[in-house]
């Protein structure tokens, strides 16, 4: 395999759980609610992928016991901030803590398991094309799923009624309410889809990236994720980009490293977060288009008049 | 039931307490981890041996833990919640933690500190190590016979003495067998993290090395070694079972004879301030079964296991070429430990420039 191969495949690696958290979290915030615990989202959904996925062998059913778990815990988040009304973003924090935790508790007889791997897809003929190939048709199938779910969230969001109303929703929950949409259903649904695709994201983590469990593999990926919405200003496309800007920049990184031209490490480690901040804040330069992507009431807690 | 009481700690603090408190005439032993129990590495290791003094005393001790505490601040308190909880000895198993140990110790004389890789010690301050470059030694001299490109992918954390010790070690063993052997170094940045480690691992077989070593902690660059049909070293514990097919060796931690001496000592009332640092003689690093490898590179490599606990073998035998040309160590004599705890030079051959 060839050096530039071996990068390219790589970056689509390591972008992926990226944006599978991010476009979810989109999703989240663009209804209005500011959701802080996707980093405890994925951590539950990559423990809950691998447990499922050794206990029946097939990653499948891992990745659906991820979404599910993830779920669970944003239903939880979304009990406590839109039923409750309680403070998002402590909310979200302790949502974090939570899920890594809860994460250790669950996963400690998994540590030290090999796991079972999703296996990348393999089309005779078309996978073997030099090059274009293994990239275009040699990913696992959450590759394509990344992407298939960030168009979904485009089209639906700008071009459908529903998303219309999402983000009516997030852009003014009162007028909304007036108008008489269910402003507390479409917040439950809008952070449950977060939570699936967060638990996603773990279940990347933990049955494609490196298929294996131990505590706290998600290593900030969550809190990355996070910042690629606001710097992606709320648009799915935007946030893919910084999502694959992210992965790129870290692996070309390793790449550069090994060439002996004395860069820092520590500043190449460091690269991908100046490169994706810089990259996305030129490109949203244009601050009333920022402005009116920004969803007015993300964050703010929602009680209907009686 | 610690896992338990740990998530709901975790929950409002985010760090663990183990063992709830007992009678207070059993010792209390106590220690401190930087990353969590469950990482089958570093202090995953550690926490076998705090199981293994639990094993060897029974009823008479009764230890505790802290996992996932930072290096830095944090460290300082959390060091000192666990002397105010009526610790007697507390081991801070984290190269971070040294200046945090040596503050709380000052505040509480009567309590006994170990702290692990570290060099500055008290009265109550005792430090501890293991030789781990012995045995990169022997997978350096396993790489060289081993690799068909010549060439290892070594990937790596952070630009400390520790690590530096390592790589040079690594390459030397490499050079006594392959003079021409190469290295390509990839630092993360994070002594844990299974991503990043994975992602190096790939780029460096890209780049033409076929076989993995690390120096950072979780299974995922040898998993990747496995995906691909290559080769890999296991660090800090065992991790054949992730991959059965590429795992040469793995350099093992192995503190349990060290934490059931030192909590003896504690017992018996003859506790001292002491710097060990004990290697394959004293069973503190140990090699996982050679596996993957034709019997005369296993044969070399207890050869050297066997010369290198007899005392026959160092690593580090004068004169050593740095990099930029220069010797360091009187021919035939091996080098002080001083300089290797300070060392901050790549050897010749090595074609990278060290961070700093």
């Amino acid at each position: 395999m060839s050096e530039l191969l071996a990068i390219v495949l790589t970056i689509i690696t390591a972008s992926t759980p990226l944006l599978l958290a991010a476009i979810g979290e989109l999703v989240v915030e663009r209804s209005g609610v500011l959701n802080l615990g996707v980093e405890g989202m994925m951590a539950i959904g990559a423990v809950c992928g691998f447990g499922a996925a050794l206990a029946s062998g097939s990653p499948y059913l891992g990745i659906l016991a991820a979404m599910a778990a993830g779920a669970a815990l944003s239903l939880l988040f979304a009990f406590l901030t839109v039923t409750l009304v309680s403070n998002q973003v402590a909310t979200g924090l302790a949502l974090t803590l939570l899920g890594l935790g809860l994460s250790g508790l669950i996963g400690e007889s998994f540590v030290g398991q090999p796991g079972v791997k999703l296996e990348r897809l393999h089309i005779p003929g078309l996978s073997d094309i030099p090059y274009l190939g293994p990239i275009l048709f040699g990913q696992d199938l959450l590759v394509y799923a990344a992407l298939a779910i960030t168009a979904a969230v485009a089209y639906l969001l700008f071009r459908s009624k529903l998303g219309l109303v999402i983000r009516a929703v997030g852009d003014s929950h009162q007028s909304a309410h007036a108008l008489g949409y269910g402003v507390i259903p479409v917040r439950y649904a809008c952070v449950v889809f977060g939570g699936t695709c967060a638990g996603l994201a773990g279940g990347y983590l933990s049955l494609a990236y490196t298929p294996q469990w131990i505590e706290n593999m998600t290593a900030g990926r969550g809190w990355i994720a996070l910042a690629l919405v606001v710097f992606g200003s709320w648009l799915p496309w935007r946030v893919a980009l910084g999502a694959y800007l992210f992965g790129t920049v870290m692996i070309l990184g390793f790449a550069v490293q090994t060439k002996g031209l004395g860069i820092p490490p520590q500043f190449l480690s460091s690269l991908p977060y100046l490169v994706t901040i810089v990259a996305l804040v030129v490109i949203s330069g244009n601050r009333a288009l920022t402005r009116a992507n920004t969803p007015a009431c993300l964050g703010q807690p929602f009680v209907p008049d009686r | 039931m610690n896992k338990m009481m740990m998530a709901t700690a975790a929950f409002a603090l985010a760090l663990g307490i183990g063992a709830a408190s007992a009678a207070a005439d059993k010792l209390k032993a106590c220690w401190v981890y930087t990353g969590p129990i469950g990482d089958f590495g570093y202090s995953f290791q550690h926490d076998q041996g705090r199981k293994a003094v639990e094993k060897e005393f029974g009823d008479k001790v009764e230890t505790k833990y802290l996992e996932n505490v930072a290096e830095g601040p944090d460290a300082e308190r959390a060091i000192e919640r666990l002397a105010r909880d009526g610790c007697k000895i507390i081991f801070t198993t984290s190269f971070g933690f040294m200046d945090a140990t040596i503050k709380v110790a000052k505040k509480f004389p009567k309590v006994h500190f170990e702290h692990a890789t570290g060099y500055k010690r008290a009265k109550n301050v005792a430090t501890y190590n293991a030789r781990f470059y012995e045995g990169r030694y022997v997978m350096g001299e396993i790489a060289g016979k081993m690799s068909k490109t010549g060439t290892a992918g070594y990937i790596v954390s952070f630009p400390i003495p520790e690590v530096i010790m390592g790589i040079n070690s690594f390459m030397l063993g490499a050079q006594s067998v392959n003079p021409n052997f190469k290295i390509k170094i990839v630092w993360v940045n994070s002594w844990y993290d299974p991503g990043k480690e994975a992602d190096a691992a790939k780029v460096l077989f890209g780049q033409g090395a076929d076989i993995i070593v690390q120096h950072t902690d979780s299974t995922a660059p040898l998993q990747v070694a496995q995906d691909q049909g290559k080769l890999g070293f296991g660090q800090s514990s065992d991790m054949i079972k992730f991959a059965p097919k590429a795992q040469l060796t793995a350099n093992t931690d192995n503190w349990n004879p060290y934490y059931i001496s030192r909590v003896k000592a504690e017992l018996d009332g003859v506790w001292k301030s002491d710097d060990t640092w004990g290697g394959m003689k004293e069973g503190m690093v140990v090699l996982s079964p050679f596996t993957n490898v034709p019997d005369d590179v296993k044969k070399m490599a207890e050869d050297s296991v066997a010369k290198i606990k007899s005392g026959e073998l160092h690593p580090f035998t004068g004169p050593i070429t740095k990099q930029d040309g220069s010797t360091v160590g009187e021919a035939g004599k091996s080098l002080p430990d001083e300089e290797l705890l300070g060392m901050a030079y790549y050897v010749k051959g090595i074609d990278d420039k060290l961070p700093q």
